[in-house]
């Protein structure tokens, strides 16, 4: 069981937790914090289910559906609002024909919104899984998922 | 070491790196290696050089140079005219220096240039290298709290007026005095890196460029207060904050200035990294102790106020980066020093981001005081494509809007106040003649509606009836009595909210109606 492992990396420490679900959430092939990485979590630190259940759904960056390889965190704050991003998202949306809080049918992206990435100098901006991406325009937009297209 | 002829300084911050800027880097490198040059002219990687926006951002000394929108492309180009036969490269030129100094206005109207505090090293030492912040005289600081008794740090932060730069500007001294007095065997400092506000991201800027100043800002804390561990809580999403922090700490661990009998004093103090993982909530103190415990980052009930239980119910000072990079070198130059800054009730400098419709968006330091105009049209250069001041967001999501004829008004926590508007977090969001208020409100009532945690219910349905009244009018169907509405609600919210995050969207639909009233009158149908 490969779960195993990564909760070794850690005390089982109430203090730990956030570091526990990210390090599974992202050890998940489908990037989402999955009911046995719960059940695993809350059985390493003697914790209820319900309790482990409550953390992993208060903070945004965990997601407890399955998602895409790629997850395009779209910045809806006012700087990149005010620099464009309600027609990117309309641009996104289309050409990934998905909605937000959706998943490509070839499980390649998911459409997320985020408040403020803190990187409103070059709004408006996404965040690519660990990769920030700025200035966006429909070109910009249509060459960052070719080449994830591409990477296949 | 053989002296070079030629420095070039390479902004590294998350929003260059977006832009190429390591790819540029290597190209320089390899540029300069393969042209036998690499012993003359190097080049180092710094902090953010203050500018946003224009991608790749570098700059040539000893001449001061400043290049922006730079690609691994324009690296022949560069080395061959300006660091081979010394023409500057028009074409790649920045229009103009970033105004990386602190204007102080005199009474006659005249600018005189004054050094920077928080910003002083950001964009000159390479953040990576313990040893360069201390030869720009660093852990000088805390070389000399620790020659000073505890109580006598707390009053040299106290007599410098420093308050909180968070935004609640509550003082820093008596915050300190508050944490040493219980007994407890067990203390805290904790940093709060959880920088949340839109707009904002001079913490970024700060821990990116400078997070040795912050190390070393949390020793003095910890020696005035008897702490002995310390937590920075650094936003899941900074992943170069975190690299650089964790990469500060470590060195700092190695040349002995955290651990045990730290200069070879009784004191002792180390300092851990957490790591949110998404919710706003998490800047207001109570709910980052919830969420460094291991809980979810539910704002507790105050009081007991964190000074006497913080985490783990011990007496616990939380303070924003900002604050705690004052903190140096207000006890290397002393209170009376400090205090040459800013403003009587205000004083010392102000970091803003000054973004949206400016024709230079950044990162500034200016003294308490500076008049929005200056801050505007001095350091942003003015409003770009040749249009009109319309208005600025200032203080982020939970900040204010101010009009026209607010650009005379001196930025202070105090002075501000007074118009009720807040200096907030220090983002100023400037918005030309084009702007659309509605729009702009439509974007920070959805942003507190997606960062309303559940816990209270006038916060989580107050924002959700704040964003379905907002969207009817971005659609110019509003009904009649939605203008009273929006600023009814928010005030019920203001009242009855549990913690800060309800309490705010009062002022920014309640200073949108001040000035632009007429304009959300008018997409009523």
């Amino acid at each position: 069981m490969y779960r195993e492992p990564i909760l070794k990396k850690y005390e089982p420490r109430l203090d730990n937790i956030l570091y526990i679900l990210h390090d599974l959430q992202n050890n998940n092939t489908r990037h989402y914090v999955a009911r046995e990485d719960i059940k695993s979590c809350a059985e390493y630190l003697g914790m209820p289910y319900s309790y482990v259940h409550g953390v992993a759904t208060f903070y945004t960056m965990f997601s407890l559906e399955p998602r895409g390889r790629y997850i395009i965190r779209l910045c809806e704050s006012p700087p990149c609002h005010l620099m464009g991003s309600s027609s990117v998202l309309d641009y996104l949306r289309e050409r990934l024909d998905i909605g937000v809080g959706e998943t490509t049918d070839d499980g390649l992206f998911t459409l997320e919104l985020t408040s403020c990435l803190g990187i409103c100098g070059v709004a408006p901006a996404v965040m690519i899984n660990d990769e920030m991406f700025g200035k966006l325009t429909p070109e910009k937009i249509d060459t960052i998922l070719g080449e994830r297209r591409k990477n296949l | 070491m053989s002296m070079a002829r030629s420095h070039v300084l390479i902004g590294i911050d998350a929003g260059t790196i977006i832009a190429g800027a390591r790819a540029v880097m290597a190209e320089l490198v390899n540029n300069l290696t393969r042209k036998g040059l690499a012993d003359e002219i190097a080049v180092l990687e710094t902090g953010s050089l203050g500018i946003a926006g224009q991608g790749v951002v570098l700059v040539v000394y000893p001449e001061g140079v400043y290049y922006a929108n730079v690609t691994p492309a324009d690296v022949p180009e560069l080395v061959d005219e300006h660091l081979l036969k010394g023409r500057p490269l028009q074409r790649l030129l920045l229009a103009e220096a970033p105004k990386r100094y602190v204007i102080h206005r005199d009474k006659t109207g005249l600018l005189k240039e004054q050094p920077r505090i928080v910003l002083k090293n950001c964009g000159i030492i390479n953040p990576e290298r313990i040893d360069e912040y201390i030869a720009a005289e660093g852990y000088e600081g805390i070389a000399k709290a620790l020659s000073m008794k505890p109580e006598d740090v707390i009053a040299e932060v106290k007599n410098s007026g420093l308050q909180g730069r968070g935004g609640a500007a509550f003082s820093t001294g008596m915050k300190w005095d508050f944490a040493r007095r219980p007994e407890s065997d067990v203390k805290y400092i904790v940093c709060n890196a959880d920088e949340g506000e839109p707009g904002t991201f001079k913490d970024r800027l700060i821990l990116e460029g400078d997070p040795h100043k912050l190390v070393e800002g949390m020793l003095i804390a910890g020696y005035a207060v008897g702490a002995q561990q310390g937590y920075v809580y650094i936003r899941g999403e900074y992943t170069l904050s975190i690299q650089r922090v964790e990469k500060a700490i470590a060195d700092a661990r190695t040349y002995g200035l955290l651990g045990t009998n730290i200069l070879e004093s009784d004191f002792t103090f180390d300092i851990s990294v957490m790591t949110g993982a998404g919710a706003y909530v998490c800047g207001e103190e109570t709910a980052l102790i919830e969420s460094i415990e291991g809980k979810r980052g539910h704002p507790r009930n105050k009081p007991p106020y964190p000074v006497t239980a913080g985490l783990w119910g011990k007496p616990t000072v939380v303070n924003n980066v900002e604050t705690l990079a004052n903190v140096p070198d207000i006890i290397k130059g002393g209170a009376a020093w400090y205090r040459g800054y800013g403003t009587e009730k205000c004083p010392g400098t102000k970091v803003y981001t000054i973004l949206g419709h400016v024709a230079t968006p950044g990162l500034i330091e200016t003294e308490m005081g500076t008049a929005l105009r200056d801050i505007i049209f001095e350091y942003g250069g003015g409003i770009n494509n040749g249009k009109r001041f319309k208005g600025a967001l200032v203080g982020g999501a939970a900040g204010a809007f101010l009009g026209p004829d607010m650009l005379d008004v001196r930025m202070d926590f105090v002075n501000l106040k007074e118009y009720a508007a807040v200096l907030g977090s220090g983002a100023i969001l400037v918005m030309n003649e084009d702007t659309s208020i509605v729009g702009m409100l439509k974007s920070v009532l959805h942003f507190f509606k997606h960062e309303s945690c559940g816990h209270c219910v006038p916060c989580r349905i107050g924002t959700a009836q704040l964003v379905e009244i907002i969207d009817r009018l971005a659609m110019s169907k509003g009904k009649s009595e939605d203008i009273d509405r929006l600023l009814h609600i928010s005030e019920i919210m203001r009242d009855t909210s549990f913690c800060p995050l309800g309490q705010s969207p009062v002022l920014p639909i309640s200073s949108a109606l001040k000035y632009f009233k007429d304009e959300m009158v008018s997409h009523i149908a």
